[in-house]
C-alpha cells in the first residue's frame, strides 16, 4: 500500500454564485457584468449617507428554487444579518448576509464522476448576500497591492446578489469536488438562476481540505484553499494540498489551521493567514430590512417551475445503458435532452435515439443552423424511424437517408418506406440470386477469398448491398456469402 | 422683524394659496430673520438663501397653476442629517463637513412637494447623538429663551429655529427623544410619529430601528400638517409601513371628553424637585379639566429604558457609521496603508460622544458578549412593547414629562450619564416605537424656562394623539409667548 493510499481526504466546498437578476440585491441598479467603472451605481450601492437597502424579490425566488432543486428545506422565516468588517471595496463596511436563519437549509447535491459513478454530497445551507466592488491596484506592483502606489475601486459589482452554497465535508477527492461543482453549475444554469461564468467571476469557490488515515472517523485539521479560478484549478489545487498535507504528516509535521492561496503558476498552495487572526464579524440582524416570511403557497408555486434537473437526467440515461460521456453531453444541452426525452416517451429505443440525436441530427442542425428541436423532425417522427431500425425493417444506411429526407420535410419515415419499397429484404432466394450475380462479375475476388484472403468478404458484401439498392439485410448477405464461398 | 415670520404654517399656506401673499415674500421675510438673528443663535449650519428663493418661485408658479399645496410657502428648517440634493449635509460631523448630498431624503422631498421652502440646514448633535447640540462639531446653537443655555438635542437647531421665527416648521429626527426634548426646551411642539410612519430614506442613520423623522412647529396644527405631508409608505425604505394614514390635521379637537389618560406610576415627578413636580401635576389636572379621565398605569420596566437603549442604539450605530471610512466621500486622512487611513480618518473625523457610542456598540456586538448585551436588550425591548400594550388596555393616551429639567447651561452636564438621563422619560416610547410628542406646558426655574408635556399614544394613533395635544394647547396657550432672548 502506497503512503498516499493510507490517507483519505475530507473536503467541503463553499461557493459563491452571482444570481442572474434584472437589478442588484438591494437597489435598482442593473445587475450586468462589466461596463465603464462606476456607471452602475446609486446612493444605495455606494452606501451614501442615509441610503437604505430594499431586498430584491427575484433573488429570493431564485434562492428558493435553488433550494428546492436540491431538496433543501425552506424555512417559513428567514432574515438578513450584517457581517461587519472593513474593506475598501465593500461600501457599507458591512456585508448584508444571512447568519443563523438562511433561506435554505440542508439538501443533497447529486453529482457524477467522469466514469459515470453517481455520488451525493449534503448541503449545509444556501444563503443570500451581496457582492462587493472590485479593487485594482496601480502604480507598480503589477496589479498586486504590494508595491502599488494607488488603488482604484469599481463599484459596478457592489450589491450584486450572491448566493453562498456551503457543503458538508462529504467529498473525498479533488475529482469529487469538481463533480460536485459541475453539478451545481449545471443545476443553476438549468434553473436560470445564474449564468455561472467562472471567467466573469460569477462562480467563486473555496475548499476546506483535511486528511485522515483511512478508516478513521475523526476529522483532521483543515486548511481553507482560496484563489481557484477554474474547475481545473480546483482539481489541481486540492490534489496539491492533499499531497502537501500527506507529505507534512509523514515527515512528522503538524497541519496548521489556516487560509492558503492557490498559485496557478507555481502549482501549489501557500499560506495567506492563520485562523488565529480571524475576524469577529459581529453579526446582528439588519435593522434596515424586515424579516422574510415565506408561505407554503409561494413554495408550491415555485416548485412547479423546477424543470428536470441534470443529475436526475444523467441517472436516467445511465439506466438506459447510455455511456457516461454521451449522457453528459446530452445533459449539458437541455433543449436536446428535452427532445431526446420526448422521443423516448414516444417509444424510441433510448440508445438508438441517442445515436441519432448526438450524431446525424446534431450534424444536420449544425449544417443547417436550425436547432434539432425546431426542425421538421419531430420526436415522434424520430421514434418512428428508430422503430424501423429496431425492427430491422430498414438498415442503418437507409435510415440515414431517410433522416435527411425527414429533415427537409418529407414527412413520416414509415410512409416513405412503404411508398418506395425501401424495407430491408430478408428474402433468401432474392439475396442468393444477387450473390450469384456479384460472384460472377467478381471472379477474382471470390478466388482470393478461397485462397485465404477472407478480408475481401467486406468488399463482396458491399457489392451485394449495392446490387440490392441498400435494401438487403446486411447480416444475412454476409452469412449467405460466406456459405456460398466455403 | 417682519410679522410674516410669526405666522404659522397653516396660516401661511392658506394665505399663499389664496394669493394674498406670495411664497417669495414669506421666504424673504424668513431669510431676513435668519440674517438678523442667526449669528447669535446658530440654528443653521448652512443657510440656503438661493435654494429657498428658487423653491419659493416654484411654489408661486405652482399656486398660480392651481396646485393646492398644503404647505405652500412654509419656511422649513431641515435638520442637517437629512439629505437635500446640492446642499452640504454634515450630520454636524467633521467627517462629513464638506459633503454635498446628491439626492434628497423622501421626507424632505415630500415637504418640498407640499410647498415648503427650505431655509437652512439646522444644527444637531453629531450624528444625532446627544441631548443639547453641544456634540455638534460644526457650530453652537443657543436657546432662544436664554442664550446661556442649550436648545436641547439632538434636533436643537430645528427647535431653536422654529422658536426664534427662523422657520415655521422644522424637521427633526428622534431616536430616544431628539425631537421631544429640544421641543420642550424651546417651547415648541415636537412630534415623533410611530416608528416606520415616515420614511428614513435619506436620513443619515444613527440607530436604524429607532430613528424616526418628525416635525417641530409652534402649533400642534402646524405639526399635524407637516406630518400629513410626510407620512406614508416609501418603497425606498423597507421598514416604512404600508398602511393608510389617517389625516391628523382633520382630527384636531377642542376637548378631551371620553379619553382616558394614563399617568405612569413609576415616573415619580417629585424626584425632579417641587417646582417641576407641581408643574406636571398641574398639567395632568389641565388634561382632566378638559374632560380626560386620569388613570394610573404601570410601566414596570421603566427603569431599564436607558440601559436597554444604550445597548441597542450604540450597537446599531457602530455598524451604521462604519461607512465613514475615508474611501468614497467625506473626510480622508491619509495613512501609510489602508488600515492607517481608516484609523486616522475616523479618529480625526468623529467627536468624543460618537466614538464612545461606536466603542460601546462594538463591544456589545462582540463575540462572547452579544448574548449578554445585545440579545438581552432586544428581549427587554419586547417587554417594553408588552408593558405599553398592557397599559393601553386601560388608557387611550399616556401623559409624562418630556424631559427631566428645563434647558440647562452650556457645559453643565459634566458626565455622559447625566446627559443620558435627560431622555429618561422619552426613551421607553422610542423603544416601543410609539408615537409621542411634546407640547409646551408652562415654565419653571429662574429665569422661567419652558417645559414640555409628553403625550404618547398606541402605535399608529397619531391622529388621536395630535387631536388631544391640540385641545391641550388651545386650552392652555403656553406656547404663545415669543422667545425673549431674541
Amino acid at each position: 500500500m502506497t503512503v498516499k493510499a493510507q490517507y483519505e481526504a475530507v473536503i467541503g466546498i463553499e461557493c459563491h454564485v452571482e444570481l442572474k437578476t434584472r437589478s442588484k440585491m438591494f437597489c435598482a441598479c442593473a445587475n450586468e457584468f462589466g461596463g465603464e467603472p462606476n456607471t452602475k451605481v446609486c446612493p444605495v450601492c455606494l452606501a451614501l449617507p442615509g441610503s437604505l437597502p430594499v431586498a430584491n424579490a427575484e433573488a429570493i425566488r431564485h434562492m428558493i428554487r435553488a433550494g428546492l432543486a436540491f431538496d433543501a428545506s425552506i424555512p417559513a422565516f428567514s432574515k438578513f444579518d450584517r457581517k461587519n468588517y472593513f474593506y475598501p471595496d465593500m461600501p457599507k463596511d458591512y456585508q448584508i448576509s444571512q447568519y443563523d436563519m438562511p433561506l435554505t437549509l440542508g439538501g443533497i447535491v447529486r453529482y457524477w464522476l467522469e466514469d459515470g459513478t453517481l455520488k451525493e454530497c449534503k448541503l449545509t445551507r444556501i444563503h443570500l448576500e451581496e457582492d462587493t466592488g472590485k479593487s485594482m491596484h496601480g502604480g507598480g506592483g503589477d496589479g498586486r497591492i504590494a508595491g502599488s502606489s494607488f488603488s482604484l475601486i469599481d463599484f459596478n459589482r457592489a450589491g450584486v446578489p450572491l448566493m453562498e452554497c456551503v457543503s458538508e465535508p462529504d467529498l473525498r477527492s479533488a475529482q469529487e469536488a469538481v463533480g460536485y461543482l459541475e453539478a451545481l453549475k449545471r443545476t443553476f444554469v438549468q434553473l436560470g438562476v445564474s449564468d455561472v461564468k467562472m471567467e466573469e467571476g460569477s462562480l467563486r469557490c473555496d475548499a476546506n481540505v483535511s486528511i485522515r488515515p483511512v478508516g478513521s472517523t475523526e476529522l483532521g485539521t483543515k486548511t481553507e484553499i482560496k484563489n481557484m479560478n477554474s474547475f481545473r484549478s480546483v482539481l489541481r489545487a486540492i490534489e496539491s494540498e492533499i499531497e502537501r498535507q500527506i507529505t507534512l504528516l509523514e515527515s512528522g509535521g503538524r497541519i496548521v489551521q489556516e487560509t492558503r492561496g492557490w498559485d496557478e503558476g507555481q502549482g501549489e498552495t501557500h499560506s495567506m493567514r492563520s485562523k488565529e487572526q480571524a475576524h469577529d464579524y459581529r453579526y446582528f440582524p439588519d435593522p434596515d430590512l424586515v424579516p422574510i416570511e415565506i408561505d407554503a403557497a409561494l413554495i408550491d408555486e415555485l416548485r412547479k417551475t423546477i424543470p428536470v434537473l441534470p443529475p436526475e437526467r444523467f441517472a436516467k440515461y445511465r439506466e438506459y445503458g447510455i455511456d457516461p460521456k454521451q449522457a453528459t453531453q446530452l445533459v449539458d444541452n437541455s433543449p436536446l435532452a428535452d427532445y431526446f426525452d420526448a422521443s423516448v416517451a414516444a417509444g424510441a429505443n433510448p440508445q438508438t435515439s441517442m445515436n441519432f440525436v448526438l450524431g446525424d441530427l446534431s450534424r444536420l442542425a449544425n449544417e443547417s443552423g436550425t436547432a434539432v428541436n425546431a426542425s421538421a423532425v419531430t420526436p415522434v417522427a424520430l421514434a418512428e424511424l428508430v422503430a424501423l431500425v429496431e425492427s430491422k425493417t430498414i438498415n442503418s444506411k437507409i435510415a440515414k437517408e431517410l433522416l435527411e429526407r425527414m429533415w427537409i420535410g418529407e414527412g413520416s419515415p414509415k410512409a416513405i418506406v412503404e411508398k418506395e419499397g425501401l424495407a430491408q429484404t430478408s428474402d433468401t432466394g432474392e439475396i442468393e440470386k444477387l450473390i450469384l450475380e456479384v460472384l460472377a462479375a467478381n471472379g477474382k475476388a471470390a478466388a482470393d477469398y478461397k485462397a485465404g484472403k477472407t478480408n475481401i468478404l467486406g468488399f463482396l458484401t458491399g457489392a451485394v448491398m449495392k446490387a440490392s439498392r441498400g435494401k438487403a439485410n446486411p447480416a444475412l448477405v454476409n452469412e449467405l456469402l460466406r456459405k456460398k464461398l466455403e | 422683524m417682519n410679522d410674516l415670520v410669526k405666522r404659522g404654517a397653516a396660516d401661511i399656506a392658506r394665505e399663499v394659496r389664496a394669493k394674498r401673499i406670495s411664497a417669495a415674500e414669506v421666504t424673504e421675510a424668513a431669510l431676513a430673520r435668519v440674517d438678523e438673528v442667526d449669528g447669535r443663535l446658530g440654528c443653521y449650519l448652512t443657510r440656503l438663501h438661493d435654494l429657498a428663493r428658487q423653491c419659493a418661485r416654484r411654489v408661486d408658479e405652482r399656486v398660480a397653476a392651481g396646485d393646492t399645496l398644503p404647505l405652500a410657502g412654509v419656511p422649513l428648517a431641515v435638520k442637517d442629517n437629512m439629505c437635500l440634493t446640492g446642499t452640504r449635509t454634515t450630520a454636524a460631523s467633521k467627517i462629513l463637513e464638506n459633503w454635498i448630498a446628491p439626492y434628497t431624503a423622501t421626507a424632505v422631498q415630500r415637504m418640498l412637494d407640499a410647498g415648503a421652502v427650505p431655509i437652512g440646514k439646522a444644527n444637531l448633535d453629531e450624528f444625532a447623538m446627544g441631548s443639547s447640540c453641544e456634540n455638534s462639531a460644526l457650530g453652537v446653537t443657543r436657546n432662544p429663551y436664554d442664550l446661556k443655555r442649550v436648545p436641547g438635542g439632538s434636533s436643537g437647531g430645528s427647535a431653536a429655529a422654529v422658536a426664534a421665527f427662523e422657520a415655521a416648521v422644522g424637521l427633526g429626527s428622534d431616536t430616544g427623544g431628539s425631537i421631544r426634548e429640544p421641543a420642550a426646551f424651546c417651547n415648541v411642539v415636537g412630534f415623533k410619529p410611530t416608528y416606520g410612519r415616515v420614511s428614513r430614506y435619506g436620513l443619515i442613520a444613527f440607530a436604524s430601528s429607532l430613528d424616526q423623522i418628525g416635525p417641530l412647529a409652534r402649533t400642534v396644527e402646524d405639526a399635524a400638517l407637516a406630518y400629513d405631508a410626510m407620512a406614508g409608505h416609501d418603497p425606498m425604505d423597507s421598514t416604512s409601513i404600508d398602511r393608510a394614514v389617517e389625516p391628523a390635521a382633520a382630527s384636531l379637537r377642542e376637548d378631551l371628553k371620553g379619553l382616558r389618560v394614563g399617568i405612569v406610576k413609576e415616573f415619580v415627578t417629585a424626584k425632579l424637585g417641587p417646582e417641576i413636580d407641581a408643574l406636571y401635576k398641574r398639567a395632568y389636572q389641565e388634561l382632566a379639566d378638559l374632560g380626560a379621565e386620569l388613570v394610573e398605569i404601570s410601566l414596570p420596566t421603566a427603569d431599564y429604558g436607558l440601559a436597554t437603549y444604550y445597548l441597542i442604539a450604540p450597537a446599531e450605530c457602530s455598524s451604521n457609521l462604519a461607512r465613514f471610512d475615508g474611501v468614497r466621500y467625506g473626510l480622508r486622512v491619509d495613512g501609510a496603508d489602508v488600515g492607517a487611513m481608516y484609523e486616522q480618518t475616523r479618529a480625526g473625523g468623529f467627536g468624543p460622544e460618537v466614538k464612545r457610542r461606536i466603542l460601546i456598540g462594538t463591544y456589545a456586538l462582540s463575540s462572547g458578549y452579544y448574548d449578554a448585551y445585545y440579545v438581552k436588550a432586544q428581549k427587554a425591548r419586547t417587554m417594553f412593547a408588552q408593558d405599553f400594550r398592557k397599559a393601553f388596555e386601560r388608557c387611550d393616551l399616556i401623559a409624562a414629562p418630556a424631559a427631566s429639567s428645563p434647558a440647562f447651561e452650556f457645559d453643565s452636564k459634566s458626565d455622559p450619564y447625566s446627559m443620558y438621563m435627560m431622555d429618561y422619560y422619552t426613551i421607553p416610547m422610542s423603544l416601543a416605537g410609539l408615537p409621542a410628542l411634546s407640547v409646551p406646558c408652562g415654565y419653571a426655574g429662574e429665569p422661567a424656562l419652558p417645559m414640555g408635556l409628553q403625550l404618547a399614544a398606541p402605535l399608529f394613533e397619531e391622529a388621536k394623539l395630535l387631536g388631544a395635544a391640540h385641545a391641550y394647547e388651545r386650552a392652555t396657550g403656553y406656547a404663545a409667548k415669543a422667545a425673549p432672548a431674541v
